[in-house]
């Protein structure tokens, strides 16, 4: 058993050498017409060779290892206490939210201009990952084409302030009705389809919108995106410093305060604050719902729920057409953020992004899913130096996530009674 | 004439593509036919079996050895060593923990590890794009009148050939093998096969091995004949062999073969008579339109559901 342990070990330490020397130690670089192999630095090879040598040692004392893992529970503190009571745990939920809005409203006014930027971007992500949750999460279709969506309501702000000088407060039902709409019509072919297979033709989708956005040139400008985009007004006073359009008033003047380009930018949040707690509201109110129960259903045992009355396509459906709208709210929102948008914004990496969002939050728990949001968006920009590194990291976290613990870090908890135990 | 020629230009190009699809497409649809499950990574590891050719063909001209096909062999097999290492190390970090679990869990899983793979090779790398040498140049040429020259480059020819040798090879293997017809037995149940004394772990294994070699294989030829590479161009070819796999009916290898040349061959008269541009539409929108009217693809056998 031992020599086999040892032998098993030297092929993995072998096959670790091998794929990663030859990508990681050598450099191609190119030289005008011709490519040059240069060594990659000492560091780097010595990095490969420490790693074979872990692996090496790791798989020889395995099961030592794994015996060390499996004590290593009782050292978290929460591993032996009984699940919180249901009544308790929602009410604690609850606060934490409230908490966590409260904090919201107050942070602009006490951080620098950037800060708030970023905030409204975790937002943005917030709504998109609330929106993927109802699809992923709760109805348990897989959906990498999310960010058709998003793109869906972002060009449908562009365009009709472009050609018809939309206000934001105009496009924002309009861009998410559309995307609703889009994922509806989307979704009443494909929802017949296993799993796997819809993850693959949203996947298909998704990319077919870049490419019409990205080719489309007389319509959307292609790939040099669209610009100008109005930023959003309130009961009609603007934020820049001059009056864009006629009959409109501008904030500072109103107020008679000086003039200054925060303003903006807070209220820009703010909005995103009040469109994603309405966001989480909504499909909250969602999940206790008949309907949000047929999802969870559905998810579970399609067969079994289907015998019990449930119609597979218009359960499916409304998931996937609430999950449409609400990127599209967000699609909007970020049109209206940037001024600007491209269809370089809605790639697929940005779908997967918003899955490894609802993925490491817990698909189906709100509280998780927020979370995860302000983790995945703030994390790499506190760590610039590693931000090279993010893709790197979510895709290894997505594979470890799946492997211990596929139910995410705030899993989430159905509401059920629990018999006394007898005696 | 004029039309002919230029028809059956596009069809040459068309078949070139397509065989090579084929060869990453038997990744996908060996790996789905034994454990169910779609190899996202897989795009990946043809990605990283061409940067290993290249690395290999620039680090053996750079040694001043000069005789191509040594060269190419060479290269060819150190693309396959390490994409089949990392094909099986992914099967054992990504795939077998999750084995058997709930069918997202394993495809989110494998997603994971593409974006994984993907960044290892853009860090490494670098982003951009790299040229790949032209080491088999020129070709035959056909005309009519001058007009319009129908050629056909060795390169292409080496494309077939060797695509048409893998698939004889696979075909043999799959077969006549001992470790074949286990493969088989564990694709059609893979309790039972297990039952009987067969190690499916290793059959599972091996099939990963087989893929992703094969996947090596079209990385250095695709590579050769587009003539640059980056790390992302494993992604959309991987997308493609899948609805290749698809298309010929997931699960079935001579499926994939087909699948493969009538997806390169639709792609290549959508560029030759509509705009190059939409041919990545017309290839999604054909795995859409499989999906939705014929799921089983054109050889594949129905899957019945049990409950």
């Amino acid at each position: 058993m031992a020599a086999n342990n040892y032998r098993h070990a030297l092929f993995c330490a072998i096959v670790t050498l091998i794929i990663s020397f030859p990508i990681l130690g050598f450099n191609l670089e190119a030289k005008g017409v011709n490519i040059e192999l240069t060594g990659a630095k000492t560091s780097t090879i010595v990095a490969v060779i420490l790693a074979a040598v872990a692996v090496f040692v790791f798989q020889a004392y395995r099961d030592s290892f794994m015996g060390l893992l499996g004590k290593l529970p009782k050292l978290n503190p929460l591993a032996d206490k009984e699940p919180m009571e249901q009544s308790k745990r929602v009410k604690l939920e609850s606060w934490v939210l409230t908490g966590i809005v409260v904090l919201a409203l107050f942070w602009p006014f006490v951080v620098s201009r950037g800060s708030v930027d970023l905030a409204t971007l975790v937002l943005i992500y917030i709504m998109l990952a609330l929106g993927l949750n109802v699809v992923v999460g709760l109805a348990g279709l897989l959906d990498l084409g999310y960010v058709a969506f998003y793109a869906v309501g972002a060009y449908t702000f562009a365009l009709l302030s472009q050609y018809t000088g939309i206000s934001f407060w105009m496009a924002l039902p309009i861009g998410a009705l559309l995307a609703g709409l889009t994922g509806m019509i989307l979704g009443f072919p494909v929802l017949r389809l296993r799993g796997d297979y819809l993850a693959i033709v949203t996947l298909g989708f998704g990319e077919i919108i870049r490419i019409l956005l990205n080719n489309w040139t007389t319509l959307t400008g292609g790939p040099n995106g669209i610009g100008g985009i109005p930023e959003p007004t309130l009961f009609g006073m603007e934020f820049g410093r001059r009056i864009k359009e006629e009959g409109n008033t501008s904030f500072h003047e109103t107020f008679g305060i000086a003039y200054s380009g925060e303003h903006k930018v807070i209220f820009l949040y703010l909005i995103a604050l009040v469109l994603a707690v309405i966001t989480a509201l909504i499909i909250r109110r969602f999940m206790r719902m008949p309907v949000g129960r047929a999802w969870e259903a559905l998810r579970e045992d399609e067969i079994a729920a289907r015998s019990l009355g449930l119609s597979r396509t218009a359960v499916k459906l409304s998931a996937f057409t609430i999950g449409a709208f609400f990127a599209g709210f967000a699609g909007t929102v970020f049109a209206s953020k940037q001024g600007f948008i491209s269809p370089e914004s809605f790639v697929f990496l940005e779908s997967a992004i918003i899955l490894a969002i609802v993925v490491l939050g817990g698909m189906g728990s709100q509280l998780g899913v927020i979370l995860a949001a302000i983790a995945v968006t703030i994390l790499p920009e506190l760590a610039r130096e590693f931000s090279e590194y993010r893709m790197l990291i979510f895709g290894a976290a997505m594979v470890l996530m799946m492997v211990w613990r596929p139910q995410g870090l705030l899993p989430m908890r159905r509401i059920h009674i629990t018999l006394n135990k007898q005696g | 004439m004029q039309d002919l020629l230029y028809f059956s230009q596009q069809l040459i190009n068309g078949l070139t593509i397509g065989s090579a699809y084929a060869l990453i497409a038997i990744g996908y649809t060996m790996v789905y036919g034994i454990i169910g499950m779609i190899n996202f990574a897989h795009g990946e590891i043809y990605m990283i079996g061409a940067y290993t050719a290249l690395i290999a063909i620039t680090g053996l001209t750079a040694l001043g050895l000069a005789w191509l096909p040594l060269i190419l062999i060479v290269a060819l097999l150190c693309a396959m060593i390490v994409s089949s290492s990392m094909g099986w190390a992914v099967e054992r970090v990504a795939y077998r923990p999750v084995r058997g679990r709930h069918r997202l869990i394993p495809l989110i899983s494998a997603i994971g590890m593409s974006i994984f793979l993907q960044n290892y090779v853009h860090l490494a790398q670098g982003s951009r794009n790299i040229g790949f040498p032209a080491l088999i140049e020129g070709g035959f040429n056909f005309s009519a009148d001058g007009a319009f020259e129908m050629s056909l480059s060795y390169m292409q020819i080496t494309i077939f050939v060797t695509t048409l040798v893998c698939m004889t090879a696979l075909s043999l293997f799959i077969s006549r093998s001992r470790t074949g017809r286990a493969c088989r037995a564990v694709s059609q149940d893979l309790g039972m096969a297990s039952l009987l004394g067969i190690d499916t772990n290793r059959i599972i294994s091996a099939t990963f091995i087989i893929g992703a070699s094969l996947a090596a294989v079209a990385g250095l030829l695709l590579g050769m004949y587009y003539g640059s590479i980056d790390p992302l161009f494993g992604f959309i070819a991987g997308l493609k062999a899948f609805t290749a796999a698809v298309l010929g009916g997931i699960g079935s290898i001579p499926g994939a073969m087909l699948g493969g040349l009538i997806l390169g061959v639709s792609e290549s008269m959508t560029s030759g008579y509509l705009s190059g541009e939409y041919k990545d539409v017309v290839s999604f929108g054909l795995l859409i339109l499989i999906l939705l009217f014929k799921p089983t693809g054109l050889l594949g056998k129905p899957e019945v559901e049990k409950i």
